[in-house]
């Protein structure tokens, strides 16, 4: 008996796990970003969502203009002090599983500022994934940043985040 | 450019013994008090005429005293004259006459003055913080106001921060080298 | 019956929004779908780049300079470096004001595709987005052989340039010229004759001729209200007036003609561009005033004095004498100009940026009072605005 019911718990726990790896590929290949670009980054992420480097290609079709719509918050530009709740706000109406993606030095660390106006990274704030470095990144260096991202998405069960941040 | 033959056209109607009149490298400067600010303004507004606030910002002067001297830019929309009216002012909080009634663009920078200096303009329709959250405390573009930087956290060591580590020379002799050395922070 | 009231609804709109052109936030007064006042607040990128820039020397600072107008960011260090190099009483080599004024017309062309481009993303015409910033690659390609950087160049000095324009930049700078006016034709036959962008920019986002003056607008905005007014033409600095260009004026004042000004200013932009090529004299790129500008490497290795002066400017950069300074330069955005005040040592006392998006903006209330809802997203699109220009 318990021999069984081990071998069908085995067999149910094989089947979780491929479940989750289709989720997670699914997940992963249509990482939707909410628009926020904050400033100069965010004229690089334009770029890359145009012709020439084209985001879409790698699943992120659509920037998304509602948060509760979106499951990737690519923070692109300086956090200032007074844009720091709207961010948390932002963040805390994505619903889960939602990642982020820091672009840029500014959103990773406070960047060229380090002054009463700027956040010193948006970390301080919002769980981070992945950070772009770069000021601005090339939009390359923002598709490395969400390919990382995707490896991260791939890999974990659904829905955890790992602890720390990958730096692209 | 020279824009000094605007200070002579604006001399019969503007009381002259209250301003001071500069020149700089061809800029037309006018320096004036508080109490005759808006009767130079509106003068240069509606004689000379300089239809059209080009800039107004501040800059604080501390140690000299009197300590803020607000700058008016005004210009011509489609000519070429320009401008500057200096005014000095200090106080707690300083206080100058709105320009909103002559140059209604003046609304939005006067806000900022306000924001960043502390400067009060009375009778500005909505005089309230522009560019800090509405709670914040002080001036941030005052001198005595730190830059407030963030240094790096190490283990067991503090760095300095960047302007401790850019060296501050203070002016020096235009002929030579040398002069102080740098403070300890700049 | 007596306790039926009215009220209008206040509507916050960003400041994440799709439509803001950045993080903009609009408190509109609503009533049914007429907006009866609009109020924007900014503030959101507010950086305190203003008073980071009293902490680093006039070379350090133009990095921070590249990142307050960041489209036009060439634009940008033009109107930062004519007032250090007027207080410090230097000259630019001829070479180099060309060059400047062909990097300058050649952003001003990018700035207004960015324009274009996001300007029809909002009203839902994404292929011109798309043609937009397929076109602004191949500007971000001459920047980056230029200076090394797509977006940020840092590429001017006081009293030049950095460097001189590398071979490769010539054919690519021709070919992206050769080939604007069939871009901008075909912007113009996407757009001139399209129901959607005439019903949507028609008379809508009206500012008329005295509004514009009185709220010190500048730019295609006040020009497309009429006012004649380029501080290229009026007020020529950095040899602008050697060059032949018209300025586009319209007289409506709607968001349409501002349109047709920026689109007219484009092949205008390339005119100049074409004659700076034509006509780029030999000769040094920098100043060779040592007290100003960095010794060239090669020298380094030879001479003593270079090394000195090298260190000295590295470490201590130049002291302009006590004083202020204010140059008015033409942004893509309208009139931008640095007031910068000098105590004689090696860091400014005060710079302060006179930001053509802070005084533009605050015509928006008045262009959106009593309109549709739906005006406010043309209006904002058609001022063209900058965060970081606006809050810096």
């Amino acid at each position: 008996m318990g021999v069984i019911a081990s071998d069908r718990d085995l067999e149910r726990n094989i089947l979780t796990t491929t479940v989750d790896h289709i989720v997670a590929w699914a997940r992963k290949s249509s990482l939707w970003p909410a628009q926020f670009g904050l400033a100069c980054c965010a004229i690089e992420m334009m770029c890359a969502a145009a012709s020439r480097f084209d985001i879409a290609r790698f699943g992120s079709e659509l920037f998304r203009a509602s948060p509760r719509q979106s499951d990737l918050m690519i923070v692109a530009g300086r956090v200032s002090q007074k844009m720091a709740p709207v961010v948390r706000h932002i963040y805390d109406q994505m619903l889960e599983p939602k990642w982020v993606i820091a672009m840029g030095d500014c959103a990773s660390t406070g960047g060229l500022y380090n002054n009463y106006a700027v956040v010193q990274g948006v970390d301080k704030i919002i769980p981070v994934d992945v950070y772009v470095a770069g000021c601005p990144p090339r939009p390359e260096a923002l598709l490395d940043g969400l390919r990382l991202l995707q490896e991260q998405v791939a890999r974990g069960p659904s829905g955890e985040r790992r602890s720390g941040g990958r730096a692209s | 450019m020279d824009q000094t033959p605007i200070l002579d056209r604006l001399r019969p109607h503007v009381p002259w013994g209250l301003t001071t009149p500069k020149e700089e490298r061809g800029r037309a400067i006018l320096l004036t008090t508080p109490g005759v600010l808006l009767e130079v303004l509106q003068a240069a507004r509606t004689h000379l005429p300089l239809d059209s606030l080009v800039d107004l910002t501040c800059w604080d002067r501390l140690p000299d005293a009197p300590r803020f001297e607000v700058v008016y830019l005004l210009g011509q929309a489609g000519g070429a004259d320009r401008l500057t009216v200096k005014v000095q002012v200090d106080g707690d909080p300083p206080r100058l006459p709105t320009a909103t009634g002559i140059y209604p663009g003046a609304a939005w920078p006067e806000r900022e003055v306000y924001d960043m200096f502390g400067v009060v303009f009375d009778g500005h329709p909505d005089l309230r913080r522009i560019l800090m959250p509405d709670d914040w405390e002080g001036h941030p573009l005052r001198r005595d106001f730190p830059l407030t930087e963030e240094a790096v956290e190490f283990k067991g060591h503090t760095p300095k921060v960047p302007s401790e580590i850019i060296p501050f020379f203070r002016p020096h002799s235009p002929s030579g080298s040398g002069g102080d050395p740098p403070p300890g922070s700049g | 019956m007596s306790g039926l009231t009215r009220e209008t609804l206040t509507l916050n709109m960003g400041p994440q929004h799709p439509s803001t052109h950045g993080v903009l936030r609009l408190i509109l007064e609503l009533e049914g779908e007429i907006v009866r006042t609009c109020t924007p607040v900014i503030g959101y990128l507010h950086t305190g780049i203003e008073k980071e820039m009293e902490t680093r020397t006039y070379l350090q600072n133009v990095t921070l300079v590249d990142r307050i107008e960041y489209v036009a960011a060439y634009m940008e260090e033009m109107a930062f470096y004519l007032p250090v190099e007027r207080l410090m009483g230097v000259e630019v080599p001829p070479r180099a004001r060309c060059i400047r004024v062909l990097m300058c017309e050649l952003n001003r062309i990018a700035s207004h595709l960015l324009y274009l481009g996001t300007g029809c993303l909002d009203l839902n015409l994404s292929s011109v987005f798309m043609y937009c910033f397929a076109d602004r690659e191949r500007f971000l390609d001459l920047s980056e052989m230029v200076s090394g950087q797509r977006m940020m160049p840092g590429y001017f000095r006081a009293g030049g340039v950095a460097a001189d324009l590398p071979e490769e930049f010539f054919p690519a700078a021709r070919a992206f010229l050769d080939d604007l006016p069939r871009r901008v034709d075909e912007y113009e036959r996407l757009l001139d004759d399209n129901l959607i962008w005439r019903e949507r920019t028609e008379g809508v986002a009206v500012l008329g001729r005295d509004d514009a003056i009185a709220l010190s607008a500048t730019g295609p905005v006040l020009r497309g209200s009429g006012v004649a007014h380029d501080v290229r033409k009026v007020l020529p600095y950095a040899g602008y007036d050697e060059f032949e260009f018209d300025v586009p004026v319209r007289a409506e004042g709607d968001a349409y003609a501002r349109y047709r000004v920026r689109m007219e200013e484009m092949r205008q932009s390339r005119k100049i561009a074409l004659q700076a090529l034509e006509r780029l004299p030999d000769g040094p790129v920098l100043t060779g005033d040592r007290k100003v500008a960095l010794p060239p490497r090669a020298e380094l290795a030879r001479s003593m004095e270079a090394v000195i002066h090298q260190f000295k400017l590295v470490s201590e950069g130049m002291h302009p004498p006590a004083g202020d300074s204010y140059v008015a330069t033409e942004s893509a955005r309208g009139e931008k100009g640095y007031f910068i005040v000098s105590d004689g040592s090696n860091r400014p006392a005060r710079v302060h940026v006179r930001a053509p998006s802070f005084y533009n903006l605050q015509t928006l209330p008045v262009m959106v009072a009593n309109r549709p809802l739906s005006d406010v997203v043309v209006a904002v699109a058609s001022i063209d605005i900058i965060l970081g220009d606006v809050d810096r």
